[in-house]
């Protein structure tokens, strides 16, 4: 095992070189103009655009660029930013408190909301419940998040008045009661983006759990005497767990990535947010850092999650 | 996120062969300028007697220095804090609300008779916020900031023509242009010429203006100063207490959000009251009107501009079979050019339904009035003619009519043809609710008189530039888009000459899209390059839209307003300006309890 | 002779003992039914309910469902329920079509990369780099070099449609690749694999007729998720101007064009709502009745 992380590792670096130079060209062509803004502004003429365009650097072709880009890189310099010229790892740094405190919030209320209703909805399958919480999900997953983020904020924040829906990232939470704002304003995003996770891992656990409801070992240790509600916890949920785990792993980067549609919504300032907006105003600096760190999560989680099937998993050999 | 937003203040290209004889000249704009203390009836209020103003952009500023900032919301939140010597008031004239003591004219001698030089007095005793003194230095500095080269302030062309800029006394500032200027205040006046503190800024000079850490900290002589920035989020400012009218401003602080979309920044203003401003609500007319009845908390402030959104006609040819030579100005369009070109182009004009976009769309009136003009802003360069023409008429039936006549006969799927050419059009714009609406009822339209119209929607960042799918390329057939004039109008006509036309020798960098070439044309705005007498260049001005129309070069929708915002019913004090920043006034706003 | 009659009879079939086992399924008979009554709406709907999807009637904006438009009218008077049915043949086909599409590349990749140990660590870095690519610029590369092929070649529908179904499919497959090879890992040691290695039969048979059957549970669920996400996804792509031109009115762009009138007319997003629910849902429970009819253990 202690070879095989080793050897992921190492094929880690030539995979990410590659993966940054496609990523990195796809920035580059395609269309876009950070300058895009100064289009139909008489104030700004061709000759100033152009110098503009040469002070950010954009006159180079683009893989004299990436070469630059990927040695400052390794460095640790991101770059500058070309809407705010702000170093980018300092824009990074900023906001990735905001979207960890919605984002990350919601991913850990999603997987521990999801895992009890898929177990009961597979342990009673096609009950009340069940049918509910199929229904419950659907509605979660059928609807897309500026939908829902919408209703919430039609129903709590202008008609019932509960909720503030502008989010105040000024806001230090110092108190019990600042504590409560925090609450009252990250309530609805994290909301609407629990209910599409838990909706959509509670599908997985459910159709696991019933692949394993049936096998002969279930029946075995119910034989046994077991107590069923032990039988399930332990040793069918269990074993359910090992292809979500896959799910939960890939999920996490995103979770960093932020989430663009919902921190729209409620102007939440985080990571998401910020990836929108830059890949709009064609931001390259910023887009190619975002990009790279997720694939980097990307990379590393993946890893992770193999590490944990066997772990998990005493049948699956690598080495 | 498109706002057609013309940057409020002037650009004017000096008129180099200007007769000495223009001594007599009266400036072609600014004029009179109105007194300088009160920019509008203020309430009486002292310092710091009110709570924290929440401003809501659905832009968020990403930097505070408008000599590096790319959009509307930077200017905007940058001008709580940085200010420039006077500002352009709400009727085009410059008012002395900032550190010049008054605006200079030539009856108090500010202004020389020759219209070359101009004096600035700076108000006694001021200070930045930071509590040094202002001096004329400053001013120096900033219009060397502005001229360098390897800075590229997106502002630097206010400084064409400008030959000098000199402290002849630590509060006096003399400006002397090249040749006599029709336009002494453009180095100074409005947005883009706010004035840098030189010793925060000097360091920050030529190529290293651009990441420079001071552009997000600046220090300015405004009513506020910064207290925190977020870029790309809010900013939130104090009261400057070197302010230096003692009795303002009125708000202790003030938190500028960002972000979002602008609908539910009206709903922030008109059915919860959770902020006192909001900006640029660009949402459908029937929405934002019923919001507006039902609110008991919100009013809203529109006020009308030059912008014109429109349609353009593409003269040359964008099939994809000409590969490298699409769209160049050497094809021709297959219908909208040749001899059955005006034929065509007018029944295309008879068959757009404006005043029902207008109405339906911009609320008559609410935040835009249909138009069948492309030169607009001032009733005195207004065109009266185009009412009357034909081609601003709505008439399906003549332009049904016209076709038949002229042997554009509907085939079986309700398509003209002609020769084996069919009336086939691609017509693109910007990814926006509104516009994707007018695109519909256009396209009912014109599927009437029988074209066959595929639309296209393309995201603002690729339309606005170079890219093989942008405006400037023109491939394809229709483009919608708005822009306006600003009081420079020649400049602005200048846009559809032959010198201009955007092709690929000169990377489609120019702003005649349509590839038109008309020498009838050319020749009036060379005129107009020449004409001193405003009256005269107002007259030209008109001709030349009139030609535009009659040719039907554009087919002009909609007059859209400048300033579409909300404010809380207790906010007083806004005095919408269409030529200067929405926040030109911010120290005379208050709240009423 | 009994005996030879009895020789003679055909073997059983799975299909028709599956269909049999699937019939005992009411969910997934109900979800079937109305998926059929859906699709044969969107088909053949605008045949016998001739209202116009385009004409546009300010006089008539805003209405709520009445006699003469059933699910009434949006902000340009047009008819919502002509719409519906006309938008609803192009959402049901481009979720349908994409996710086979993202199903068949997750699961070749992801059965390969599961039982070829050697093909393990490069399909999987392949699926690295689709996963941490950026979708939006990567869509507009894509969108600005084969528009105009496909255009001429299809026809600006046909090719626009082309084009959605094969970007929703490149860019939802790496989840199900994942998924796969995890099962397969699993199973690839169990003993039936073995035993049907003892007897001599290939790779591409275990793979496709042992182990993939076993992986069917997984598979589905991910089917069923990616139909709806396929849908909404494509309203995604047309708010950005990626996708379908403006006036196609599939159930995802009527939705998003409802959200500036959710609290002026509600029934703008309710009627599309409930048909993309209604559709996810149906297939939801033809995926539970199908793999209930497919498990080997049920006695099928």
């Amino acid at each position: 095992m202690g070879r095989y992380i080793i050897r992921r590792l190492v094929i880690a670096i030539p995979t990410l070189l590659v993966i940054s130079f496609v990523v990195y060209a796809i920035l580059a062509l395609a269309p876009g103009d950070p300058l895009s803004q100064f289009a139909n502004n008489p104030n700004v003429p061709p000759e100033v655009r152009e110098r503009i365009r040469e002070s950010l650097g954009l006159n180079q072709p683009w893989h004299v660029r990436y070469v630059k880009w990927l040695l400052a890189l390794v460095k640790g310099d991101f770059g500058y930013s070309f809407m705010s010229h702000l170093p980018v790892i300092n824009l990074l740094i900023e906001r990735l408190p905001n979207t960890l405190a919605v984002v990350g919030v919601a991913y850990i209320l999603g997987i521990a909301l999801a895992v009890p209703i898929g177990m009961i909805s597979a342990v009673k399958r096609y009950s009340i419940f069940d049918h509910l919480a199929t229904t419950f999900a659907f509605i979660g997953f059928s609807v897309p998040t500026f939908f829902t983020g919408l209703l919430l904020i039609i129903l709590f924040s202008i008609n019932l008045h509960w909720f503030p829906f502008i989010y105040d990232s000024t806001l230090k939470v110092k108190d019990f009661g600042s504590f409560i704002d925090q609450m009252k304003q990250s309530i609805m995003p994290i909301i609407v983006l629990a209910l599409f996770d838990t909706a959509t891992l509670a599908r997985y656990i459910r159709a696991e759990m019933l692949e394993h409801l049936p096998l002969d070992y279930v029946r075995t240790a119910r034989g046994k005497g077991i107590a069923e509600r032990l039988v399930v916890i332990r040793h069918v949920l269990r074993n359910s767990l090992i292809p979500v785990v896959t799910l939960v792993a890939l999920g996490v980067p995103a979770v960093f990535a932020g989430a663009i549609v919902t921190e729209q919504i409620f102007r939440v300032p985080g990571i998401g947010e910020l990836l929108i907006r830059s890949i709009s105003d064609s931001d390259t600096p910023v887009v190619a850092a975002i990009v790279f760190l997720f694939a980097v999560l990307v990379v590393l989680f993946n890893l992770i999650a193999d590490v944990m099937y066997a772990v998990l998993d005493p049948r699956i050999r690598y080495a | 996120m498109e706002k057609r937003h013309l940057r409020r203040g002037l650009a004017l290209a000096v008129t180099a062969s200007i007769a000495l004889a223009a001594c007599t000249q009266t400036p072609t704009t600014g004029g009179s300028p109105s007194p300088g203390a009160s920019s509008s009836a203020a309430g009486s209020f002292s310092r710091g007697q009110g709570g924290e103003l929440k401003i809501l952009y659905w832009q968020a500023p990403t930097i505070l220095n408008t000599h590096q900032a790319t959009g509307t919301k930077d200017y905007d939140a940058a001008r709580l804090i940085q200010e420039p010597l006077a500002s352009w008031g709400v009727d085009g004239k410059p008012v002395a609300n900032g550190l010049a003591k008054e605006v200079p004219t030539v009856d108090n001698k500010g202004v020389s008779t020759d219209f070359t030089t101009v004096t600035w007095n700076l108000v006694s005793g001021l200070k930045w916020s930071d509590g040094s003194a202002v001096t004329a230095d400053d001013v120096v500095f900033t219009s060397k900031y502005m001229a360098d080269t390897d800075t590229a302030d997106p502002n630097s062309d206010y400084m064409t023509g400008v030959k000098s800029v000199v402290a002849t006394s630590p509060s006096v500032v003399t400006v002397t242009y090249s040749a006599p200027t029709a336009n002494p205040y453009q180095f100074g006046t409005g947005g883009g010429n706010e004035i840098m503190q030189k010793a925060q800024f000097e360091k920050c000079l030529g190529a290293k203006a651009s990441e420079c850490p001071e552009n997000l900290k600046p220090v300015g002589t405004g009513p506020y100063k910064l207290t925190e920035f977020k870029s790309g989020d809010v900013v939130t400012y104090e009261i400057n207490t070197n302010y230096r009218d003692a009795k303002k401003p009125y708000f202790k602080t003030v938190q500028l959000k960002g972000g979002g979309d602008a609908l539910s920044a009206a709903r922030a203003v008109f059915q919860t009251g959770d902020v006192d401003y909001g900006w640029n609500l660009q949402v459908e007319a029937p929405v934002l009107k019923a919001l507006i009845q039902g609110s008991s908390k919100g009013d809203y402030l529109g006020k009308a501009s030059s912008n014109v959104e429109r349609v353009n006609v593409n003269f040359a040819n964008p099939d994809p079979a000409l590969g490298d030579n699409r769209s160049e100005p050497s094809t021709k369009h297959p219908f909208f050019n040749g001899p059955d070109g005006l034929i065509v182009r007018q029944a295309l004009a008879m068959a757009s339904d404006r005043a029902t976009i207008g109405d339906q769309l911009y609320g008559n009136g609410l935040t835009g009035t249909s138009t069948c003009n492309q030169l607009l802003g001032n009733d005195d360069w207004t065109s009266k003619n185009t009412a009357s023409m034909s081609v601003c008429k709505f008439d399906p039936a003549a332009a049904n009519k016209l076709l038949d006549d002229n042997g554009w006969a509907k085939g079986s799927d309700g398509v003209r043809a002609k020769g084996g050419i069919k009336l086939n059009v691609l017509f693109a714009t910007t990814v926006n609710a509104l516009r994707q609406k007018e695109q519909d009822i256009l396209k009912a339209n014109w599927e009437a008189v029988g074209f066959k119209v595929e639309l296209r929607s393309i995201a603002g960042g690729v339309f606005f530039s170079n890219a093989a799918d942008g405006a400037n390329r023109f491939y394809y057939d229709l483009s919608m888009f708005t822009n306006g004039s600003t009081p420079d109008i020649t400049g602005y006509m200048a846009g559809w000459t032959t010198k201009q036309i955007a092709q690929k020798s000169n990377n489609w960098n120019q702003n005649n899209y349509h590839r038109y070439s008309n020498p009838a044309y050319d020749a009036i705005v060379e005129q107009m390059r020449t004409t001193t007498d405003q009256t005269k260049l107002n007259q030209l001005g008109i001709q030349a839209n009139d030609i535009l129309i009659k040719d039907v070069v554009v087919i002009p929708l909609v007059n859209r307003f400048q300033v579409a915002s909300g404010k809380s019913k207790a906010l007083q004090g806004t005095n919408l300006n269409p030529w200067d920043s929405e926040m030109w006034n911010i120290a005379d706003w208050y709240k009423t309890p | 002779m009994a005996a030879t009659a009895d020789m003679m009879r055909p073997p059983r079939s799975l299909w028709k003992d599956a269909w049999y086992q699937f019939q005992r399924h009411t969910l997934a008979m109900a979800g079937m039914v109305t998926l059929i009554i859906l699709i044969l709406g969107t088909t053949l709907g605008p045949f016998i309910y001739t209202t116009p999807i385009n004409v546009i009637d300010f006089s008539r904006a805003i209405e709520g469902p009445s006699l003469a438009h059933p699910m009434g009218t949006d902000d340009l008077g047009r008819d919502l329920l002509a719409r519906m049915l006309w938008g609803g043949r192009v959402s049901i086909a481009v979720g349908i079509t994409a996710v086979v599409l993202a199903i068949t590349l997750g699961t070749a990749f992801g059965a390969l990369a599961g039982y070829f140990k050697k093909l393990d660590n490069p399909l999987m870095r392949v699926t690295d780099l689709f996963l941490s690519l950026p979708i939006l610029p990567l869509l507009l590369i894509i969108i600005f070099l084969f528009r105009d092929t496909l255009r001429k070649l299809f026809g600006p529908e046909v090719g626009i449609f082309l084009m959605i179904v094969t970007v929703i499919g490149i860019l939802t497959w790496m989840p199900v690749a994942r998924l796969v090879r995890a099962n397969f890992l699993s199973l690839k040691n169990k003993e039936f694999v073995e035993a049907a290695r003892t007897v001599g039969a290939t790779d591409a048979r275990i793979i496709t007729k042992h182990i993939l059957p076993n992986v069917l549970s997984s598979v589905l669920v991910a089917a069923t998720l990616g139909v709806g996400g396929a849908i909404i996804l494509e309203s995604t792509l047309s708010f950005l101007g990626l996708g379908f031109p403006s006036d196609v009115p599939t159930w995802g762009r009527l939705l998003f064009d409802a959200q500036n009138y959710l609290d002026l007319a509600p029934h703008l997003a309710i009627f599309p709502g409930l048909a993309i629910f209604l559709t996810v849902l149906s297939v939801n429970y033809i995926g539970d009745g199908l793999r209930d009819a497919l498990d080997p253990r049920k006695g099928g």
